[in-house]
């Protein structure tokens, strides 16, 4: 951390009891050798599908099909989302944001806390990092672009910093040909990154040609 | 992704449909790669840790999750066999504890938390 930073304009940080624990057993065991960071990652990265993202592609899918339930997400996102049982154990509140035509939305937070996992599934290990956060803040384009998602230039990106208090779900463009589609069907569609802001949904028609 | 059969005989270990682990918080994921790499390390052999691990799930009835979930009575259990092998001497996880809370306490929302070590 910067370490002279006594601006009391933001809250500090909080790690609660288990976090605190299950951090203070990661330094210790990395200190005296016996786990590898760098290797944990990507042991968690091989696990982090397992709560899945499926929770928030049915969000999306209702949102998509259902314009009823859209106007609900939008209005009162956490309660829409707890329509389907979803609810955080920290009671955090979700926001979604809307992505059309103009405007292109990517969410960015560096603590992992401050993911809603309980929708998207466990965070990739990028989301985490850094550079995701300071570059994304600054560089959206380019960071887009790293992602494979080229945005024409009139299109507006927005970036929104999740908070303690508020955590964002990017609801992307529904693809074109999906006219009349179940929810179950266009749920397939609807990947973790395109709810982070840093992918848009599957495209049916390279998907048929990918199966 | 599925585990080995002798992973994945620990009791009540908590697997989907294709054999592979079911988190349901980032910190479970952590706490489960971090058994795992210990192990393989050589701190502890797996009979021990589902011995460890096993004994603890008793001690909450039936292990139902019902007062704690699953993963709370590892991270305790993964606690107990740590110090039970000398690698968390007495009081060095707590101060560790400590350590990690002012650095959270001292670190604005937003930016990473990060342990200062000498």
């Amino acid at each position: 951390m910067s370490g002279h930073d006594h601006s009391h304009d933001h809250d500090h940080s909080e790690l609660s009891d288990i976090e605190l624990r299950v951090r203070a057993l990661e330094t210790l065991l990395t200190e005296k050798g016996y786990i590898d960071p760098p290797a944990l990652d990507e042991l968690i990265e091989t696990y982090e599908t397992k709560i899945g993202p499926k929770n928030g592609a049915r969000v999306v899918a209702r949102a998509w099909a259902d314009p009823d339930y859209r106007d609900r997400l939008m209005k009162d996102a956490t309660a829409a989302i707890a329509e389907f049982g979803f609810t955080g154990r920290q009671g955090e509140h979700m926001v979604a944001v809307e992505n059309d035509e103009t405007t292109h939305n990517m969410v960015v937070c560096t603590l992992c806390s401050c993911y809603p996992w309980t929708v998207l599934g466990l965070p990739p290990v990028w989301y985490k990092s850094p550079p995701y956060r300071s570059r994304a803040v600054r560089d959206p384009r380019g960071v887009l672009d790293e992602f494979g998602v080229h945005l024409p230039e009139e299109k507006e990106i927005r970036v929104w910093d999740s908070t303690a208090e508020v955590r964002y779900l990017v609801i992307p463009e529904r693809p074109h040909g999906t006219h009349g589609w179940s929810e179950d069907r266009l749920a397939e569609l609807v990947t973790r990154d395109s709810m982070i802001g840093t992918g848009l949904a599957l495209d049916p028609a390279k998907r048929e040609t990918a199966a | 992704m599925t585990l080995p059969d002798a992973i994945a005989a620990v009791p009540r270990l908590p697997l989907d449909e294709d054999g592979g682990p079911v988190f349901s918080a980032p910190w479970e994921a952590r706490v489960f790669a971090m058994t795992l790499q210990a192990h393989q390390a050589g701190v502890f052999t797996w009979p021990e840790w589902a011995e460890t691990l096993g004994a603890e799930l008793a001690r909450d009835g039936d292990g139902s999750g019902e007062t704690l979930g699953y993963y709370d009575h590892w991270l305790t259990a993964f606690e107990k066999l740590l110090k039970v092998k000398g690698v968390a001497g007495a009081g060095q996880l707590a101060d560790l504890q400590t350590a990690w809370d002012a650095a959270a306490k001292a670190t604005p929302h937003g930016q990473p938390i990060e342990l200062q070590r000498r």
